[in-house]
């Protein structure tokens, strides 16, 4: 596998009149797991999406080697297609094969993703995640809603991407149990 | 890429004709279409040279609100559901998902549309050379419709009360489409279906990357 690279640049990052943060600058490598931390509205979700290209930083830049995907709260996924279709329209687009990882979806094939629970739909979401073939993972909360057993196989999950050489980038409140887990504290970078 | 696209184009139709729960298809704005048709002779009466003379209008003030109705289902869910923020980070630009989804708009309402219209010009008592006429300028105009109709939608997408703001929005814009195409069957008019064509290859030229820009605007 090609080794991966994620690196940002003194970022700085302001919605409306306010800024968020100033001054964040990491780099991480294959292998590498990094936790986004701070209490809400600190800018977590928007440093992720500055991380994803969505959003143009107000200062500062982000570089990349390898393809970045994103799981936030909204998992893209049509709400009266079954899972196994919705999931299956990315598939065909991202073409990577099949999924390792394994979200205990294969009974949920048949429901209609407007019928499935948070957790499930979360679920389903990291699935999409997973199978996009992606080196970068950018998790924008991905144990909100998830009991303790899928939490513990998402981790495990993350873990397993890392061993084949992956980066993983998670904003979450949560403790992770995650080895060699970096922190980056927005708090420390409020303006 | 190509593979990619192709793929989103299909999900676009299947969703735009057919439709979904929350998003009707296809049947929506051509009921409304034949609708409109029916009832204005109820309103003026049944003069058939009045019918003849005034119909004609009728069929593309109708056509014109039939591309209003499905506006706030175009882009809007998609938006909402994270669909173009995927895309983005695969690298699929949004000026091409946003010309297939005027190719796919344009399919699910531009062509129902011709095919209603020769039972809409029976309700309105048009002759032959009538039908024809307006057959043609729906082929050059529905295009520019479903341009137009394409841009508001990325415009207005994640507004609130962006629905009634679109459909305010188009009128203005889609009124040259409305002037040409009522005017080409005035006589002597013939000329109004060369300014219809050309109002649409302007509005398709311009529409993709309009669209993508408010989008990539609406992210920040």
């Amino acid at each position: 596998m090609q080794p991966c690279r994620l690196a940002a640049y003194d970022l700085a990052c302001r919605r409306g009149d306010r800024l968020l943060f100033k001054g964040v600058g990491f780099e991480l490598h294959s292998g590498d797991a990094l936790q986004l931390a701070g209490p809400n509205g600190i800018g977590k979700s928007s440093l992720m999406r500055i991380l994803a290209g969505l959003l143009r930083p107000y200062n500062g830049h982000v570089e990349h080697e390898g393809t970045r995907a994103l799981a936030d709260e909204r998992p893209a996924l049509d709400p009266h297609r079954p899972l196994g279709e919705a999931l299956a329209f990315w598939q065909s687009i991202d073409r990577a094969g099949e999924a390792r990882a394994d979200f205990g979806l294969e009974d949920l094939a048949d429901v209609p993703v407007r019928y499935l629970s948070t957790g499930q739909r979360k679920r389903a979401a990291l699935a999409r995640l997973a199978a996009s073939g992606a080196r970068i993972w950018l998790l924008d909360e991905p144990l909100n809603g998830l009991d303790t057993h899928w939490g513990a196989s998402t981790q495990a999950a993350i873990e397993a991407h890392r061993a084949l050489g992956g980066i993983a980038v998670i904003a979450s409140h949560q403790p992770l149990e995650l080895s060699r887990l970096r922190t980056l504290s927005l708090l420390e970078h409020m303006p | 890429m190509k593979g990619a696209l192709w793929t989103i184009f299909r999900r676009d139709l299947a969703l735009l004709l057919f439709g979904a729960p929350g998003r009707g298809g296809a049947l929506l704005p051509l009921l409304f279409f034949l609708a409109v048709a029916m009832l204005y002779p109820f309103a003026v009466g049944p003069d058939a040279r009045l019918l003849a003379r005034t119909g004609a209008g009728v069929i593309w003030v109708a056509a014109l609100l039939a591309a209003i109705l499905p506006l706030d289902r175009l882009v809007e869910p998609d938006l909402e559901a994270g669909f173009f923020d995927q895309w983005a980070l695969r690298g699929i630009a949004e000026e091409g998902v946003l010309l297939l989804r005027i190719v796919a708009h344009w399919l699910s309402f531009g062509v129902p549309l011709m095919l209603a219209a020769p039972l809409a010009a029976g309700l309105l008592n048009l002759d032959g050379a009538q039908l024809w006429t307006v057959e043609a300028g729906l082929l050059l105009g529905t295009p520019g419709l479903a341009a137009i109709g394409v841009t508001i939608a990325a415009l207005t997408a994640g507004l609130r009360a962006g629905a009634a703001l679109g459909g305010l929005l188009a009128i203005p814009l889609t009124v040259p489409m409305l002037i040409f195409g009522a005017g080409s069957l005035q006589p002597g008019g013939e000329g109004g279906l060369l300014l219809l064509a050309a109002a649409s290859l302007a509005a398709l030229a311009i529409a993709p990357f309009a669209a993508a820009g408010a989008i990539r605007a609406g992210r920040e």
